[in-house]
């Protein structure tokens, strides 16, 4: 991982703080000494839409977006939004997936159905892919608010990065009284990410 | 050496601040709106909102004008509003230095349009730069302050939305000290541009472009990065970045000023290459300037004018190299589009246009996500205030039953942007249209910012509320009414008297936004659905509203509670008294 450089490609829904989880995943990659590019789409995020943010990092990193096919991890936080970005992914990626559903509005108001059996798919196209159940694990951790940092811990395992540094960023963002919390949330999404 | 992740827009604001900015003014707009939003976290830079685009740079202009460095940001389509002041800054050029940072949105994320906002940088003779990444958007913003005031004009930052919203890491520095203290100095022949002196100030203005060109040549902001192949490129902005992605051996002359070109530079540099591209998104804006040199470049013959530029739509345009797709999903996928969110003001309101068959003039805002299904209760969308007009227009040529069914509808910050001035059309020519406020007390899809209605300022200061009642009398309308929002009945009632009345009628439908910081405490308790009543009609789906989810294997309605705010307007649409409060039922 040395000088090629890593992207990870974060899919969800506007409202689930993808955008501080990206934030966080930057923040630590930076620490770690690496050059970092993130981009997402404002504006739209909180009104429910689908939402993706671009994390890259390396030596040297030129554009803030993932070429095309060449996103190492999806890092989904929806089982429909990360099966929907399935074609940004490399072929030697993995995809990391939240179990959890959340209701587009066509399917809300009746006029389509939820694509079923989404984790089957994944797992059945994708070799290296992981369903994580972030709310179980959060509930765990004593507030279903962590589940971000869950996630965040079960994408840690794809990285040879010093661990303190990821608890180092998590001090710096989430608020003080939550840390406790979060940290057993990522030690959780650590050790339960297959 | 201290190491910061910032986005372009962050960045911007950073480099005003190292830069000694006094001033700094905006109206919010995508992707431009967090420029302020970070001017105003820094003590020494008076930040404040603007009704709109236009005053946004008067006030920067005044600002300037009594020595102070000055920042004005905006969004693209911003720039069409503040083009009658930005055209004659250009003649009178600045005292203190003026920098206006423009925003493009190529794609249209967040737009209207995706219009190039260089070919103001020509059309109106200002000079502008282009960064591609954050550390260039604090160095390009730092140097336009220096750069305004020795060629003295007005300079142009400008971004795109990959530039405003990416993060990079940036070194900051540190702020200038010993720039001069603001005060009057009269100069008529410079700042007061009647035909004598503007006359004499356009050579002013020839001359010192000219001088400007010559100098940029020189300059580390435009440089040559010489590599292997036979292939030069000359590029900027965002574009730069997707070069050495998809061209890594190719060298480069990348501009870090976009206008005026550096033409000596560029004839030094075309010189060297059998095979020239020119690589930037939107308008052939460097390729048509380089063609007129007498140089051959391959640009947009091959590269969209339409949409952004992304790694794989340059090598595909310049490789022939298709994006490869290792997975894709098998079967359709429901989309998820942005929706208004549960609780919103804004739903009723649309449900009742949409039961009373209005033909609306919309405008922008989030409001206007009330085109789509299953509220599909806009027709038009042209521009901020556009709305007020367009029915005005519309009311002028439709006769008949129809005539009474236009509706203009426009949010609060858009009215006081650019929709009185349209409402005082439609009194003075004795229009017929009725134009509905939707009043939510904030600015809120660029994110809930303040705005002269909401009673705050930017710097969350209290300010006065323009009373909107009392603003649309004064211009002379004589039915201003008020309906509140979540009462789908009252609601529809007024909306229906007014638009029957065949003289000019305002309806403001009053309810603040449901994502307002201050307001959050008046969330009530999520709605139940009892599953022996409800009877799967679905009634309660016409509103769109994402808390209430259709169960297909039941066939019933269900609220998700951690979605529900509990605003009632789908109890009121149940026959069979289905809802109820949580609390109503003892709990869980």
């Amino acid at each position: 991982m040395a000088d090629k450089v890593t992207n990870i490609l974060l899919a969800g829904v506007g409202g689930q703080g993808i955008l501080l989880a990206s934030e966080v995943l930057s923040e630590v990659m930076m620490l770690a000494g690496y050059d970092v590019k993130k981009n997402e789409i404002h504006g739209m995020s909180q009104r429910g839409g689908s939402v993706v943010s671009h994390v890259r990092f390396g030596k040297e990193v030129f554009s803030p977006i993932i070429p095309e096919g060449e996103a190492d991890v999806l890092f989904g936080f929806e089982l429909l939004e990360t099966y929907r970005y399935l074609p940004l992914l490399a072929g030697h990626g993995s995809v990391i997936a939240n179990r959890l559903r959340l209701m587009p509005p066509s399917v809300s108001i009746g006029v389509q159905e939820y694509p079923a059996n989404l984790e089957e798919r994944i797992k059945a196209q994708v070799d290296k892919s992981y369903i994580v159940d972030g709310l179980v694990l959060a509930l765990q951790a004593g507030d279903a608010r962590t589940i971000n940092t869950v996630l965040l811990g079960a994408l840690s395992t794809m990285f040879n990065v010093d661990e303190k540094l990821w608890s180092e960023a998590l001090e710096k963002m989430v608020p003080p009284k939550t840390l406790e919390q979060n940290l057993k949330a990522f030690e959780l999404g650590k050790a339960n990410c297959g | 050496m201290k190491r910061e992740i910032l986005s372009g827009n962050e960045a911007i604001a950073r480099g005003a601040y190292e830069a000694g900015v006094r001033v700094a003014c905006a109206y919010p707009g995508t992707p431009s709106t967090e420029i302020l939003e970070n001017t105003v976290q820094y003590a020494s830079i008076d930040s404040s909102w603007a009704p709109n685009e236009k005053v946004a740079l008067e006030v920067g202009i005044g600002s300037c004008f009594g020595g102070a460095r000055s920042l004005v940001a905006m969004k693209h389509v911003g720039v069409n509003v503040a083009a009658d002041p930005l055209f004659t800054l250009a003649y009178t050029g600045v005292k203190g230095g003026l920098v206006l940072a423009v925003a493009d949105d190529p794609e249209l994320h967040s737009s209207q349009n995706e219009q190039d906002s260089r070919h103001y940088a020509r059309a109106a003779k200002v000079p502008m730069f282009e960064p591609s990444d954050s550390q260039e958007a604090l160095e390009f913003t730092r140097l336009g302050f220096e750069v305004s005031e020795k060629f003295d004009k007005p300079i142009f930052v400008r971004t795109t939305t990959r530039i405003s919203h990416s993060k990079s890491i940036v070194t900051p520095g540190e702020p200038v000290t010993g720039l001069p203290t603001p005060a009057l100095e009269k100069n008529p022949p410079k700042f007061v541009m009647l035909p004598g002196n503007a006359r004499k100030r356009h050579y002013v203005v020839e001359e010192q472009l000219q001088a400007l060109e010559e100098w940029a040549c020189t300059q580390s902001f435009n440089r040559v990065e010489e590599r292997s192949s036979k292939v030069g490129v000359i590029t900027a902005g965002i574009a730069y970045q997707y070069t050495r992605e998809v061209l890594p051996d190719a060298s480069v002359l990348k501009l870090g000023m976009v206008y005026p070109l550096p033409k000596q530079l560029i004839r030094d540099f075309a010189a060297k290459y059998e095979t020239l591209y020119v690589i930037e998104e939107l308008e052939p804006f460097i390729e048509e300037q380089v063609q007129a040199m007498g140089i051959k470049v391959i640009g947009k013959e091959r590269l969209s004018i339409c949409g952004e530029l992304t790694p794989g739509r340059v090598s595909k345009a310049l490789l022939d190299q298709e994006a490869p797709v290792h997975y894709a999903p098998e079967i359709e996928l429901p989309p998820r589009p942005p929706n208004m969110c549960p609780g919103c003001p804004h739903r009723g309101v649309f449900y009742a246009l949409n039961r009373l068959k209005a033909f609306v003039t919309g405008d922008i805002g989030c409001y206007t996500l009330g085109f789509m299904p299953p509220l599909s209760a806009m027709d038009t969308c042209v521009c901020m205030g556009a709305s007020v007009g367009n029915a005005t227009g519309l009311n002028k040529v439709i006769e008949g039953e129809d005539k009474q069914k236009i509706v203009g509808v426009i949010g609060d910050s858009t009215f006081l942007h650019t929709g009185i001035n349209g409402l005082m059309d439609m009194v003075y020519n004795n229009s017929t249209a009725t134009l509905i406020i939707l009043d939510n007390r904030i600015t809120a899809m660029t994110g809930r910012q303040e705005n002269p209605s909401s009673g705050f300022t930017l710097s969350g200061e209290p300010s006065p509320v323009v009373d909107l009642e009392q603003l649309c009398r004064s211009v002379g309308v004589k039915h201003v009414r008020v309906a509140d929002p979540w009462d789908l009945d009252g609601t529809r009632g007024i909306i229906k008297e007014e638009m029957e009345r065949k003289e000019t009628s305002v309806v403001i439908t009053r309810g603040p936004c449901v994502l307002i910081k201050r307001d959050l405490g008046q969330h009530k308790t999520p709605l139940v659905i009892d599953p022996d009543k409800c009877t799967g009609c679905k009634a309660c789906l016409r509103i769109g509203c994402p808390a209430i989810e259709w169960q297909a294997d039941e066939g019933k309605a269900h609220v998700n509670e951690l979605l529900c705010v509990g605003c009632g307007i789908c109890e009121q649409l149940c026959k069979f008294e289905a809802f109820s409060t949580i609390s109503d039922k003892g709990g869980k």
